[in-house]
């Protein structure tokens, strides 16, 4: 138990870098996803096509793969890049796609109708998205995007691999260096439970809160 | 201005072809091993008594809200500092992504094995099968047909995850794609290929199951 106490800090501070990922990638994956998921309702055929054909090549390749294309990629290419900033934008963008079809999936459960009334009460595009498509889709989409913020968590521990101290790599040098990885590795699972019960809790209140029937 | 060169990324196919391979029958074997212990668990958690529930909830929530990085560092690197050292990187790979997998898979048995119509259950009891035969022959036939489609997506995330195993040094794809890089440095051509490589076999997989269900799905 002395371990855990004496590389408390370390721990703390990997589990603040592991946030400050999943926060990052969260972010930026739902903003490309809200983007994505609109093009491939709404968007021209050329800009559907590229939207479907972005998010389709993101699902058939894992996650790590991109990590790595982008992390060895840039410098090759001339562009310098850090390791953290290489992974939260590989699974930023890995997440994106994912979000797009929550999106779509959400927003293109909404009956028709609503649409051709809000056009009909004379409200331009995005105040149709925003007054009317969005409230109600955003009862469908919380749950599937609660799903994702959960992956994302997880998924967050890869950037270990290029060397980033985040929870994993915390706990893994701590390991390393005192042997004691039962207690170390159950700790870094009860903080990553922890982590994702919380937002799956905070994500079954505001379903509840959005429901509407 | 980046150079293009093929050349090394297909002097070492073979390593990257052979790392395919590999990944795909890790998948497979990791599949295996979850579906039997996911259909254990789903059986419990549906009939068991009370304590194998609890156990059974907490395993599957306990694995689902963990890495599975976090897991394969568990098994490879934690059992043998407790003295079970039996398994080499690739068994230490397949078991935990069996473990990890286990945890959906029970939930998608579980799903199933509730969707299983009653009727069939009461026919099977009418004709004289005991609870076990009824289980083998009435609801483990059923269920697989209706969570067929899941079974498939979760092979092609399982044969995903097999990436991971580069992690503890499994020659699979990605392994293979961090050696060559190691050796020649053909960054992007190598990463275009072994992207591309995931792609397609992805694809063939879930085509290849898209005929597997046309033939035996039941879609309820």
């Amino acid at each position: 138990m002395d371990v855990v106490i004496t590389s408390g800090p370390l721990i703390l501070r990997g589990l603040l870098v592991t946030l400050e990922v999943s926060v990052a990638v969260l972010l930026l994956g739902t903003l490309i996803g809200i983007a994505g998921g609109l093009l491939l309702l709404y968007g021209a055929w050329p800009l559907r096509l590229i939207a479907r054909v972005y998010v389709d090549t993101m699902r058939g390749i894992p996650q790590l793969v991109l990590i790595f294309a982008i992390f060895y990629g840039f410098p090759a290419l001339g562009l310098q890049i850090s390791a953290i900033v290489a992974g939260i934008l590989a699974l930023g963008v890995f997440c994106g796609a994912h979000v797009s079809e929550v999106i779509r999936g959400g927003v293109g459960s909404i009956p028709r109708g609503q649409m051709d009334a809000a056009q009909g009460i004379g409200l331009e595009f995005a105040q149709r998205l925003r007054y009317v498509i969005f409230p109600q889709a955003l009862a469908r989409i919380l749950p599937a995007w609660v799903n994702t913020a959960v992956e994302v968590v997880k998924a967050s521990s890869l950037v270990s691999l290029v060397s980033v101290v985040d929870l994993m790599m915390a706990i893994q040098q701590i390991v390393g260096r005192t042997r004691e990885a039962l207690l170390l590795y159950a700790v870094a699972a009860l903080l990553y439970f922890a982590i994702n019960y919380t937002i799956s809790a905070i994500g079954v209140r505001l379903e509840k809160r959005y429901a509407y029937t | 201005m980046y150079q293009f060169n093929w050349r090394p990324v297909f002097d070492n196919f073979d390593l990257l072809l052979k790392g395919l391979l590999l990944g795909i029958g890790i998948a497979v074997l990791a599949l295996a091993i979850g579906s039997l212990l996911g259909l254990i668990a789903a059986f419990g958690r549906a009939s068991g008594p009370r304590p194998i529930r609890l156990l059974v909830a907490g395993y599957v929530e306990g694995v689902r809200n963990i890495p599975l990085l976090l897991i394969i560092y568990f098994v490879y690197f934690g059992l043998p500092l407790i003295g079970i050292s039996v398994l080499d990187n690739l068994w230490s790979f397949v078991f935990a992504l069996a473990i990890y997998s286990g945890a959906y898979l029970t939930e998608i048995f579980r799903v199933g094995i509730e969707a299983v119509g009653k009727g069939h259950i009461e026919a099977g009891k009418a004709i004289g099968l005991n609870r076990w035969q009824r289980i083998r022959f009435v609801t483990i036939p059923l269920m697989f047909r209706i969570v067929l489609p899941s079974l498939g997506n979760t092979f092609i995330s399982l044969f995903k995850d097999t990436s991971l195993a580069s992690a503890i040094a499994v020659p699979e794809l990605t392994y293979g794609a961090i050696r060559i890089n190691v050796n020649t440095w053909r960054v992007i051509e190598v990463y275009l290929v072994v992207g591309l490589l995931y792609l397609a076999t992805c694809y063939a997989i879930a085509g290849g199951l898209r005929l597997l269900e046309r033939r035996f799905a039941m879609v309820r």
